[in-house]
């Protein structure tokens, strides 16, 4: 039998975890609701982003604060330039293309790092102190992230739903066709959705980094699972997608405690499967 | 297409007088990249029977895996000969495609949503290889039990030829299978589904029955490819068999290729499993990755500008001067008349 006090830590553990995901899941979900488009590689964008941070902190002795800010711009140019170089062209073409095209990509990103930073694991190392609470231990490494993580989805909500251009593309997202019709430009609309998608990843790679080292497969651990909470969320479903990735990452957490860490995995896949079958249109969706 | 026809029989009789073809020390290197070529290029015809009717499935390592280890594990624990292994394997794989597609089709899981529903599949069968590490080795895969010698019950043969041969008989019969697919009814409805299903359905067509019997064939026929594949290389493990990894590298290969055409995933298979090789002989282990990077360059450039893939945008152009030539011939005809 296992002691509670391991369930409960963990149960803390997955929420910490959840936040992060949730970043991920919101600026994946962004793209998706306005784009229609999955991109397969994001969480390979968010590796690139850990090695910027990696090679400014470690090797070039920047501080940690400078590093995350210049992850965010990097994650924000590589956003629009994955959308001007591959997502552009291929606007028009049928779903499946390029669903295939940000998958190639993701093959580009990952065998690319590998050569140019070979497969060894960096971390960051970081003294931060940890807090015992009843019994469990809570890092600042986990803390600070989720404190973080939270902040940033407040503001992505706030400008979304507070400024000129966070309502252009909400309307985007909500019918493509009458916004051309009502004369605002697209293509702005995608950039700028894509840099705010990127710079989500930029700024969850600065968090990830506290916690995991990079290395070039580093996107396989959280990719998979971004995409099967932006579905189960509901695809461009915001809200959606935050209460998923609470739950995928408690399922994680407490079942990779109970069982095992590839069976915590297995069981969140396995009812990402069931409720697509259940509830296509996501957990939040009503029922048709 | 006599030419087209003439052309691929020269080609068929050089691959079956292989052994008379001065290959020198490089036949046994030759002969591996060639069985490589020839079991992912079935992988891939199976993969496109339901692929081209827009059932996209990103986890087809799923029964890529089922059938490998489906066929090693019964060997190696209970010495079942690979023979009824692959059936198992093909059995299982059948199964666990009317579990998942069944409420898949019911439910209209279609698109995107179908893509990543089978992209979770062949997640959960990679890691569950990995959790049962008990019997499957988990990540450090399992090497085939010896069976001290050649032998056909055991399916274990020293000698390269032999797996070159079965596994070129496979893949006729898989290209077989393809055209079988290609000129049947089934088609036709699968295509109109693929197009409409609201529309397929009230014109009488079966929408689940179709799709899910195309998915059980494709299925069937990935797992029987594993079961080869094991046998050929005689080590199996979850990375390179069952995962996100391999089943993208399926799908690229046919898209590269072209996945509505006949020969468009040999060709696919062909091009990448050759430039993989040769970009490895090139660089060696000095440069770890350049080859997959060009490798995943060309898939984003291709898909951009070439969306019908190698073979398929070159049948069509061939098909296209076909045409022109004839029309041209017509018209200086009417005019001598």
């Amino acid at each position: 039998m296992i002691d509670p006090i391991f369930l409960v830590e963990a149960a803390v553990n997955g929420v910490l975890l959840g936040g992060v995901i949730a970043l991920l899941a919101l600026g994946l979900n962004l793209i998706f609701g306005v784009l229609d488009i999955v991109w397969i590689a994001y969480a390979d964008l968010v590796m690139l982003c850990m090695y910027a941070i990696y090679f400014l902190v470690a090797v070039h002795g920047w501080p940690i604060w400078a590093a995350g800010l210049a992850s965010l711009a990097v994650g924000a140019l590589l956003g629009v330039a994955v959308h001007l170089l591959i997502i552009s062209p291929i606007l028009t073409s049928p779903p499946i293309n390029q669903l295939l095209a940000t998958g190639g990509l993701l093959f580009f990103v990952q065998s690319a790092a590998t050569l140019f930073w070979t497969t060894d694991h960096r971390s960051v190392r970081l003294s931060l102190p940890s807090w015992e609470i009843g019994g469990i231990f809570i890092p600042a490494t986990r803390l600070i992230p989720f404190g973080i993580s939270i902040l940033a989805v407040i503001g992505l909500y706030l400008f979304l739903t507070r400024t000129y251009i966070g309502t252009a593309i909400r309307a985007v997202s909500q019918d493509r066709e009458a916004m051309s019709l009502m004369g605002a430009s697209p293509q702005r609309i995608y950039v700028v959705t894509s840099a705010v998608g990127g710079l989500m990843a930029g700024l969850a790679g600065a968090l990830l980094i506290f916690q995991y080292a990079v290395h070039p497969f580093f996107g396989g651990q959280f990719g998979p699972l971004t995409f099967m909470v932006c579905v189960l969320g509901g695809l461009g479903n915001m809200v959606g997608a935050f209460v998923a990735s609470f739950i995928m990452s408690e399922v994680i957490a407490v079942g990779g405690v109970v069982m095992s860490t590839e069976m915590g995995y297995v069981i969140a896949f396995v009812i990402f499967i069931v409720m697509m079958f259940v509830r296509p249109g996501g957990i939040l969706a009503r029922r048709q | 297409m006599t030419r087209g026809r003439a052309l691929a029989g020269v080609l068929l009789l050089v691959l079956l007088l292989q052994p008379l073809i001065p290959l020198g020390g490089y036949r046994q290197y030759v002969l591996h990249v060639a069985i490589q070529i020839f079991i992912w290029s079935f992988i891939g015809s199976a993969w496109s029977l339901m692929g081209r009717f827009q059932l996209v499935s990103l986890g087809h390592g799923a029964f890529l895996g089922v059938g490998a280890y489906a066929t090693v594990l019964l060997w190696n624990l209970y010495g079942v000969t690979p023979w009824l292994g692959a059936v198992a394997g093909m059995i299982l794989a059948g199964l666990l495609a009317v579990v998942v597609g069944l409420p898949c089709f019911r439910f209209r899981v279609v698109g995107h949503y179908f893509g990543l529903v089978t992209l979770a599949v062949g997640e959960v069968i990679r890691l569950l290889i990995v959790a049962e590490r008990d019997w499957t080795a988990g990540s450090l895969g399992l090497t085939l039990r010896s069976a001290g010698g050649d032998s056909l019950w055991a399916l274990q043969y020293g000698s390269k030829q032999v797996f070159y041969y079965g596994s070129l008989a496979l893949l006729l019969v898989g290209l077989w299978i393809w055209h079988r697919v290609d000129r049947s009814m089934a088609r036709a409805a699968l295509e109109s589904i693929g197009e409409d299903e609201t529309a397929a359905a009230s014109v009488g067509i079966h929408v689940t029955r179709f799709k899910l019997g195309i998915t059980v064939l494709s299925a069937a026929l990935t797992a029987l490819g594993g079961s080869l594949y094991a046998q050929a290389i005689a080590y199996v493990n979850p990375e390179t068999l069952s995962g996100i990894g391999v089943s993208l590298k399926i799908v690229f290969a046919v898209v590269l290729g072209g996945m509505y055409t006949l020969l468009g995933p040999l060709v696919g298979t062909a091009l990448t499993t050759a430039l993989a090789e040769f970009l490895r002989i090139l660089f060696g282990l000095k440069l770890l990755g350049m080859a997959d990077t060009i490798y995943g360059l060309l898939l984003i450039i291709f898909i951009i500008f070439l969306p019908d893939g190698i073979y398929g945008s070159a049948r069509a152009a061939l098909d296209r001067r076909a045409t022109r030539r004839a029309e041209g011939a017509s018209i200086t005809a009417k005019a001598s008349v």
